[in-house]
């Protein structure tokens, strides 16, 4: 630990979480703006304009809304389980935040197994969407909340399996000290296949087209979240736009260097405050612009674009890293290695993909309709 | 040491109480500034338009419980994976055949599970 905003841990504890506490309410009313304005923009619309100059106050608008809003529940929901659902699905989210460090000075706490406690603490929100499903009494919601539930966990395995990789490469689990091993090189450098079934994981994680599939507005109408208004919904909302910013920033902490590459490990604390915001917006930039790209993908595709592409990729991965590492081969042939496999395993989820469609005849040509690609 | 990591857990204490409370003020907010309006149908469950047949407790396919056995085998295995990854280039060979054996045996399991049509989301 640098240092002590109060010389009482428990009390350095309160001002440091009431940093992160004040931050997030603006940030997440900041990324709602921000979202819409990137979907418009790459809709070809302008997205907010109204309130404010260029909409920027749109979303302090939405609060209010959201806020004076009546708090309908359904008379038939299960009280208990309907109103814990909001609760397990934010506490956990500021739990993860604990971990995650911004700069090298400016985190709530250096977590010797930061990298374990993040995953394990994030995956608790799943609960919450199967309460949240199961406690509306709303088909929709139910439905909803199992295939969250399906999704979320399957999902969970190549996510942790790919920080394993990392894990291997640093032996470490701190995110502090993975971070000041990627002074020359980043990780992703060593591990594209593992930064990219991190970032396909991730996505899905965050339950973000393509992999909607649980809050499908088209298909079950909200999901969970159907029966949910007001304060309570924004509540979701503020969930789903934190572990965005969470997974983001763990992203680029485990795979971009962090505060550190491209330059020194003694930058001064504002460039490391730019490289850090720059690599976290990016991947949140990525994020907004995989939602209005790429089109929902059909729950069977996911399940088996999860178990039966990418687990078996993520092994592959694993056991490249501790070939390479037990034996002290030189450090390019785990580039060579993993570039190799992430090579092949994009050559075959896009043949997968091609392959998906129907063959359908019309006057003379056969044409495939219906595929992913 | 045994200090410092009992203060690391000070914060996550604190970092659920935060969140605890940010959502309870939220709903205590909402509870003093929203108008509420008793009527014969704002209690019913939303099912697009329709009266809702039935209550909801509807019966889940057989196939998500599957997807949840698979992902306990695979997420204990995980757990048994990172203490071996932060020391199994000090422990040297011997560690590392015996983790190959490990995600050997999982992966047979995965195989087999695959060839019984787990996998394929009828």
């Amino acid at each position: 630990m640098t240092f002590l905003l109060a010389d009482n841990v428990w009390l350095d504890a309160l001002l440091r979480m009431a940093i992160v506490g004040m931050l997030v309410p603006v940030g997440v009313i900041l990324l709602t703006w921000v979202e819409r304005k990137v979907i418009g923009r790459l809709q070809q619309r302008l997205g907010p304009m109204r309130v404010g100059p260029y909409g920027l106050l749109q979303g302090v608008a939405d609060t209010i809304k959201l806020l004076t809003k009546e708090d309908v529940r359904p008379d038939s929901a299960d009280r208990p389980t309907f109103e814990l659902a909001v609760f397990v699905i934010v506490v956990p989210v500021f739990m993860a935040a604990v971990a995650v460090p911004f700069t090298s000075d400016i985190f709530v706490r250096n977590m010797a197994l930061g990298l374990f406690y993040f995953l394990a603490v994030s995956s608790l929100g799943i609960v919450g969407f199967v309460m949240a499903g199961w406690g509306s009494d709303n088909k929709y919601a139910l439905l909803g909340g199992v295939r969250a539930g399906a999704q979320l966990i399957s999902y969970e395995i190549p996510l942790i399996l790919s920080a394993v990789a990392i894990a291997m490469l640093g032996q470490s689990l701190s995110l502090y000290t993975l971070v000041e091993l990627q002074d020359d090189t980043p990780f992703i450098a060593y591990q594209p296949l593992a930064f990219v079934i991190f970032v396909i994981a991730g996505l899905a994680e965050l339950y973000r087209q393509p992999f909607d599939i649980p809050v499908a507005e088209s298909e079950v109408v909200g999901g969970p979240a159907v029966e949910y208004s007001g304060i309570r919904w924004s509540m979701f909302q503020m969930g789903e736009f934190v572990s965005l910013v969470l997974i983001s920033a763990l992203a680029s902490l485990i795979f971009l260097g962090g505060w550190i590459w491209p330059f020194s490990a003694d930058n001064a604390t504002w460039l490391q405050v730019v490289l850090m915001a720059v690599k976290t917006s990016a991947f949140i930039l990525f994020f907004m612009w995989m939602r209005a790209t790429v089109p929902r993908l059909r729950i069977d595709q996911l399940m088996a674009l999860c178990w039966q592409i990418l687990l078996p990729f993520t092994f592959l991965q694993i056991i490249i890293n501790g070939l390479v590492l037990v034996y002290e081969w030189p450090d390019w042939t785990l580039t060579i290695l993993s570039g190799a496999a992430a090579i092949a395993m994009g050559t075959l989820i896009y043949r997968v993909a091609r392959r998906s469609g129907v063959l359908y005849q019309t006057s003379g040509a056969t044409q495939r309709v219906g595929s992913v690609l | 040491m045994t200090s410092e990591v009992f203060d690391v857990y000070i914060a996550v204490l604190i970092a659920a109480i935060f969140g605890i409370a940010l959502v309870a003020g939220a709903l205590i907010g909402n509870l003093v500034l929203s108008p509420r309006q008793k009527s014969e149908h704002k209690g019913v469950t939303y099912e697009c338009g329709m009266l809702p047949i039935g209550r909801s407790r509807a019966q889940v396919h057989f196939r998500y419980y599957l997807f949840a056995i698979l992902f306990l085998i695979f997420d204990i295995e995980a757990v048994f994976l990172f203490p071996w990854a932060v020391s199994f280039v000090e422990l040297g060979e011997q560690a590392f055949y015996e983790m190959v054996v490990f995600i050997g045996i999982l992966a047979f399991g995965l195989l087999y599970a695959w060839k019984k049509g787990v996998l394929k989301w009828r």
